[in-house]
């Protein structure tokens, strides 16, 4: 039975040959998942109908965890959700129960945690970034954020003893003043770190291929990141000028001159993979201007001062939520007045900006559903907590 | 809009339901079958444009009543407002809201599989965290962890 490809589209049509739906599955291990994230892909030929996310190969329950904890017991758990902002993280829960109990923070401490925060948001986008290239094929770049992300790491080493996971924010204060050096060492950094954007920028941003490759792929209307409860870069990159630092103040922000970064849709559409990317990039150089800002009029003074003898905080509940690097990290906090907290629920920017994946992903190959993922940039800790 | 306003503005524009003032932002108490209606109105309503859902949290009360908090916010406006619906626990049937705000999908699913409030009407209502065929919702305060799943001890 020999027939053209003409004849056989004209059988498909009438429907007299019948083609089917191919259900492929993505992960759970899989590279480019980023963890344990299974993606079940409805195909159609090579072209994606539908993405079906399935979660929680990671799930430890942090908020069953939480209620059996007392509140600064909870404070490492939250570094284990998103295991590469953990700073944020604690700086959302403390920042949360401090206002329950409406504890003021000396200036130092508020000065800390901004510089601390704002150099977790570089390191975060640094991973960021360099696995995204490397989702899409180069490599290089990898290398060069994963060796600038190593002196942060060695700063927060040297002021907490950790590298990754540091329970750093306390409620009330810090667990450690900073190490001697260390106004010098974040100094340094940004004199060493700055020309690596550039770097980047030649190596990957502009480079063709990976324009290529991302621009006007997975383009996130405005409409439909809202709707979807979409934050952070991801909002950003639809050209939603819209940042908790600046939008919904906390710490300190308000006192440094900084800008919003938004997707232009300068290498395509405004919304695509591309400008999602390049929002992380324009961060960083952001997060370098708060640090230096902060650093001219870093406070001398007593970090623990604050700290309270007895957390218990009086009844009630709060919802408050910071800028992680991937977005709004909120905590919904009730307390009943004891030592523990009643209910802990986190509304983690990950789980929230992956369940739009079906929306952009339709009508894309298979090689664009890797794009979309890296440039969603998610971390299964969180989503899955 | 300030508080006082918007307090003014949902009293008028909801004159049948429970409204507290909680410190600074206000909060509305809805009837479970009146929930989807309720946000239609609060997302459209130019005064309001409550069109972001933040936070959307299952909550066991522990008083022989579920909770379902609704944290929303203003693109546009700026301000906040929180929705509370409670419901029986031998009977926790909830409106979805996963057609107002699209982020609700999941968020609701969530608070299906570790709460176990049911939402009516949503399209997809599974598990999201757990597996599929775990039984019992976790979060619950009466919720006692399995000596067995799928025949195997679990360690704990």
């Amino acid at each position: 039975m020999s027939q053209t490809l003409e004849a056989l589209q004209e059988d498909i049509a009438a429907g007299r040959l019948k083609t089917d739906e191919l259900v492929l599955n993505m992960g759970p291990q899989h590279p480019s998942t980023h963890g344990v994230l299974r993606l079940e892909l409805v195909l159609d030929g090579e072209a994606v109908v539908k993405v079906i996310p399935h979660l929680g190969y990671l799930h430890r329950c942090f908020e069953k965890h939480a209620e059996a904890m007392t509140y600064p017991q909870v404070i490492p758990y939250t570094d284990r959700m998103d295991y590469l902002a953990a700073m944020n993280n604690n700086h959302g829960y403390a920042l949360a129960i401090e206002r329950l109990m409406g504890i003021e923070l000396p200036e130092r401490v508020e000065y800390i945690r901004v510089i601390m925060a704002e150099l977790q948001r570089i390191a975060s986008h640094l991973v960021a970034i360099g696995t995204f290239g490397m989702d899409i094929g180069a490599f290089t770049p990898f290398l060069y954020c994963f060796r600038d992300r190593e002196y942060i790491l060695d700063i927060f080493e040297r002021t907490c003893g950790a590298r990754l996971l540091y329970n750093y924010m306390w409620v009330g204060g810090l667990s450690h003043d900073v190490h001697d050096g260390f106004e010098k060492d974040v100094r340094d950094f940004i004199k060493r770190f700055r020309p690596t954007i550039k770097e980047v920028n030649d190596l990957l941003n502009y480079n063709k291929i990976f324009i290529e490759r991302t621009a006007n792929i997975g383009v996130l209307p405005v409409d439909v990141a809202v709707s979807y409860g979409c934050s952070g870069p991801m909002l950003r990159g639809s050209g939603v000028d819209f940042d908790l630092r600046r939008d919904d103040p906390y710490s300190i922000y308000d006192r440094f001159d900084w800008q919003v970064c938004v997707g232009k849709g300068e290498a395509g559409t405004v919304g695509d993979c591309w400008d999602r990317h390049m929002v992380r990039v324009w961060e960083m150089e952001q997060s370098c201007n708060i640090i230096e800002q902060a650093l001219e009029t870093f406070p001398p003074g007593d970090i623990t001062e604050a700290i309270p003898k007895r957390i218990r905080p009086p009844k009630g509940e709060i919802y408050t939520r910071v800028e992680n690097p991937r977005g709004e990290l909120g905590y919904y906090v009730i307390s009943d007045g004891s030592a523990n907290p009643f209910r802990v629920k986190a509304r983690g920017p990950s789980f929230v900006n992956l369940s739009v994946i079906d929306e952009i992903s339709r009508g894309h190959l298979i090689a664009d559903i890797v794009a979309i993922l890296g440039s969603i940039d998610i971390v299964l800790g969180e989503i899955d907590r | 809009m300030n508080t006082k306003d918007m307090f003014d503005h949902l009293a008028a524009l909801f004159p049948d339901l429970e409204l507290q003032l909680d410190e600074d932002v206000p909060c509305i108490i809805v009837p479970p079958d009146a929930i989807r209606e309720v946000g239609l109105q609060l997302r459209d309503d130019e005064q309001l444009l409550l069109d972001s859902l933040m936070c959307l949290s299952g909550v066991d009360f522990a008083d022989g009543t579920l909770g379902v908090v609704y944290h929303l916010h203003s693109m546009l406006h700026n301000h906040k407002l929180t929705v509370k619906v409670v419901v029986p626990v031998e009977n926790p049937h909830v409106q979805t809201v996963e057609r107002v705000w699209r982020t609700a999908d999941w968020h609701e699913r969530e608070a299906y599989d570790l709460i176990g409030v049911i939402f009516d009407g949503h399209r997809d209502l599974r598990r999201i965290l757990n597996p599929y065929d775990w039984e019992g919702h976790p979060l619950r305060k009466d919720y006692e962890v399995p000596e067995f799943y799928n025949g195997m001890k679990v360690p704990y």
